[in-house]
């Protein structure tokens, strides 16, 4: 897995609450045994028509928002199951960064441990820059070792980040082999506690 | 000496490694795996040469996918594909599984605890959020995501930043008629779906101290509907009676020791939470719920709510979105609403007591025409002591179709599912769009306001409808 450090993309808005991940990702898609290849079945009910065809009133499929590698969404975003497919449909399509006032617990640890930076951030700023990225082609920089995103006129934010997660994101870090270092912790809590 | 919650006692006995600044390394004592969230991480110690630390500790079974008609016809390629993967990997790395073949087998959260996997005091975790179930035994049970599993699988640990401590205090007892289905329903419909976020919430009070184990798995089932990491009970005697005897709990001698250290757990006297909410139980009335997420219920002598009352333009959104979604008309009495599919099962409500309830509501009866009613048991154990006992008939003689167990419609990941634009009472735990098929409309009910449903072919007061079912 790569680290970010600073990542510049293109944002999409997408005011809507409690997004679970049933809608990121429906259930008809978590049949198959990889990790990859999610990203055309994402908001799979909300982004095509049941004939096939592209719901053009969707936020994802409105010309602006094409490319775009940062979604900011409104409250409890990823609600719901744990399905990890719902970061892996997210980061498959494209996105890098998802900003919200908050997100579900697993949902958020699923977006750590993928490399996706969840980055939640007060209710005022995730408005102001859904309101900004509502309409036109909206570019958003985001400096995870300096904590702040900002555009190129004048909006700014800062974010805080448990330190953990932000060396592991920067670093692109494999959890497993971290806690690998930990065996012999692991093997005394055991023998301690006769397991 | 300081007092302890037993989220903090549970947390406290369980970390491995605690460096400041980082979140705890805390071990896990019981890991059961689906076959839906863990091909990609068995896949992962393969690509890498890992093994399963603690096969021991691991037990996984098969439960989202499986047909419910005929379980050996599995007509879908892919769900059958992920079903022999996990036979598969269970075998190629030593874990335990309940197959189809296996009397054991079942949804994952029914079984844990019918095994008497489940105990006091475990850390628990399953690639599955509605692993808060097993909270009701006094463990810390918790959903996890699939490169989490990876980890467990490797480490038989996981990195955790503690959870704020959140008590629910459900006050006064159940009204006649109400169930432990309804009072969850209500706390959420109070609180909303994201004030347990970041939180693990301890249910405490009368109410809850007198439900049976199946009524308080019922209740911890749903604290992820609330946004909590966990949802757990005090250990009491009622656990002790449960347990006693099943296949994985120690026996005889063993059984009174483990006993002795499971009392200690529960909470001190006086203990403090991070937060603390209140509900009164004899106010809550039967739930159903009328939008698309499960906060979105009243009770059932209530009105569909109208945004036309709401001053704040995001709740106004919220609920014509919602509506629109469920294709009600505000101000609907709920009692006026059809339906045309019913649901009993999901590992909120496929117990023997769920079962028992609903077939009281349906003996005699008929389910409305026009109605599809399913009964879904919620392991094959409990399909063979309904058997048993004669429920199969009563629903079957009522018109219910009765099947084999498994998710089933619940989620719909198996041939079960509800046509665009129908309506269905459901005993499952969410509403969300599309959770029993493209279209669908999901009305959350507890098992004895379902089985009225299915005879009336709209929503009833379980309590008027039938002097039979008041306890
Ligand atoms: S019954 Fe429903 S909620 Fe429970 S594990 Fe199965 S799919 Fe998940």
């Amino acid at each position: 897995m790569a680290g970010i450090v600073v990542h510049k993309g293109n944002v999409a808005a997408m005011n809507r609450v409690n997004v679970d991940t049933d809608q990121i990702i429906p259930k008809q898609f978590l049949k198959r045994i990889e990790r990859t290849g999610f990203g055309q079945f994402l908001f799979f009910d909300w982004r095509f028509h049941s004939d096939g065809s592209d719901n053009e009133k969707f936020e994802l499929n409105q010309p602006h928002n094409q490319n775009a590698s940062i979604l900011v969404a409104n409250q409890n975003f990823g609600c719901g199951s744990s399905r990890e497919h719902a970061p892996w449909a997210l980061q498959d399509y494209g996105f890098q960064v998802i900003i919200a006032p908050n997100f579900a617990d697993i949902f958020y640890n699923n977006c750590v441990k993928n490399g996706i930076l969840a980055i939640q951030l007060p209710e005022e700023k995730v408005n102001e820059l859904l309101v900004k990225a509502d309409e036109a082609v909206y570019e958003l920089t985001v400096d995870l070792s300096q904590q702040i995103l900002f555009d190129d006129n004048g909006f700014k934010a800062e974010f805080t980040i448990d330190p953990y997660w932000k060396e592991m994101l920067l670093n692109g870090w494999d959890e497993v082999s971290l806690t690998l270092n930990y065996e012999e912790d692991i093997s005394n809590y055991e023998k301690q506690r006769a397991l | 000496m300081t007092k302890k919650t037993i989220i903090e006692k549970i947390w406290e006995k369980h970390t491995v490694v605690s460096e400041p600044g980082k979140p705890s390394l805390l071990y896990i004592d019981l890991h059961m795996v689906h076959e839906v969230t863990s091909p990609q991480a068995f896949e992962g110690l393969r690509l890498k040469g890992r093994k399963v630390r603690r096969p021991d500790l691991t037990f996984a079974t098969m439960d989202h996918n499986v047909p419910t008609l005929d379980r050996y016809v599995i007509k879908d390629e892919i769900a059958k594909k992920q079903m022999d993967t996990l036979s598969d990997n269970c075998q190629q790395f030593g874990v335990r599984v309940a197959d189809l073949n296996s009397p054991d087998s079942g949804i994952v959260h029914v079984i844990g605890p019918e095994l008497g996997l489940t105990q006091p005091g475990k850390t628990i975790v399953c690639g599955d959020s509605h692993t808060s179930t097993h909270g009701a035994f006094g463990a810390l049970a918790f959903g996890i995501g699939t490169s989490e599993v990876e980890h467990v699988l490797s480490t038989q640990t996981l990195w955790q930043s503690k959870p704020k401590t959140l008590q629910v205090h459900v006050k006064g007892d159940l009204p006649l008629g109400v169930t432990a289905k309804d009072i969850i329903l209500a706390i959420i419909a109070k609180f909303g779906v994201n004030f347990g976020t970041g939180s693990i919430i301890e249910f405490t009070g009368e109410a809850i101290r007198n439900m049976t184990m199946e009524e308080r798995m019922t209740v911890c089932n749903m604290s992820i509907e609330a946004g909590a990491k966990a949802g757990l009970i005090s250990p009491d005697e009622t656990t002790f009676e449960y347990l006693k005897g099943r296949q994985y709990v120690p026996q005889g001698e063993e059984f009174e020791k483990a006993v002795e250290q499971w009392r200690e757990l529960a909470t001190d006297e006086g203990a403090e939470y991070d937060r603390t909410v209140e509900i009164e139980a004899s106010e809550i009335e039967p739930q159903v719920t009328w939008g698309t997420n499960p906060s979105q219920g009243i009770g059932v002598n209530g009105v569909v709510p109208n945004p036309a009352d709401y001053n704040n333009a995001a709740d106004k959104i919220a609920i014509e979105q919602a509506l629109n979604y469920m294709g009600l008309t505000p101000s609907t009495p709920i009692t006026n609403v059809e339906v045309q599919h019913v649901f009993i099962g999901s590992c909120t409500n496929s117990r023997m007591s769920d079962l028992r309830a609903a077939a009281q509501v349906a003996k005699g009866r008929k389910v409305a025409p026009g109605v599809r009613a399913m009964v879904v048991p919620g392991s094959q154990k409990i399909k063979l002591q309904a058997e048993a006992e004669g429920l199969d008939q009563v629903f079957l003689d009522a018109g219910f179709e009765w099947r084999e167990s498994g998710c089933s419609m619940c989620l719909s990941m198996n041939p079960d599912f509800v046509p665009e634009g129908e309506r269905c009472a459901s005993t499952s735990n969410r509403n969300f769009e599309g959770r029993q098929g493209k279209g669908a409309r999901t009305h959350l009910v507890s098992p004895a306001m379902a089985a009225a449903a299915a005879v009336a072919g709209k929503f009833v007061d379980v309590r008027t409808f039938t002097e039979a079912t008041v306890k």
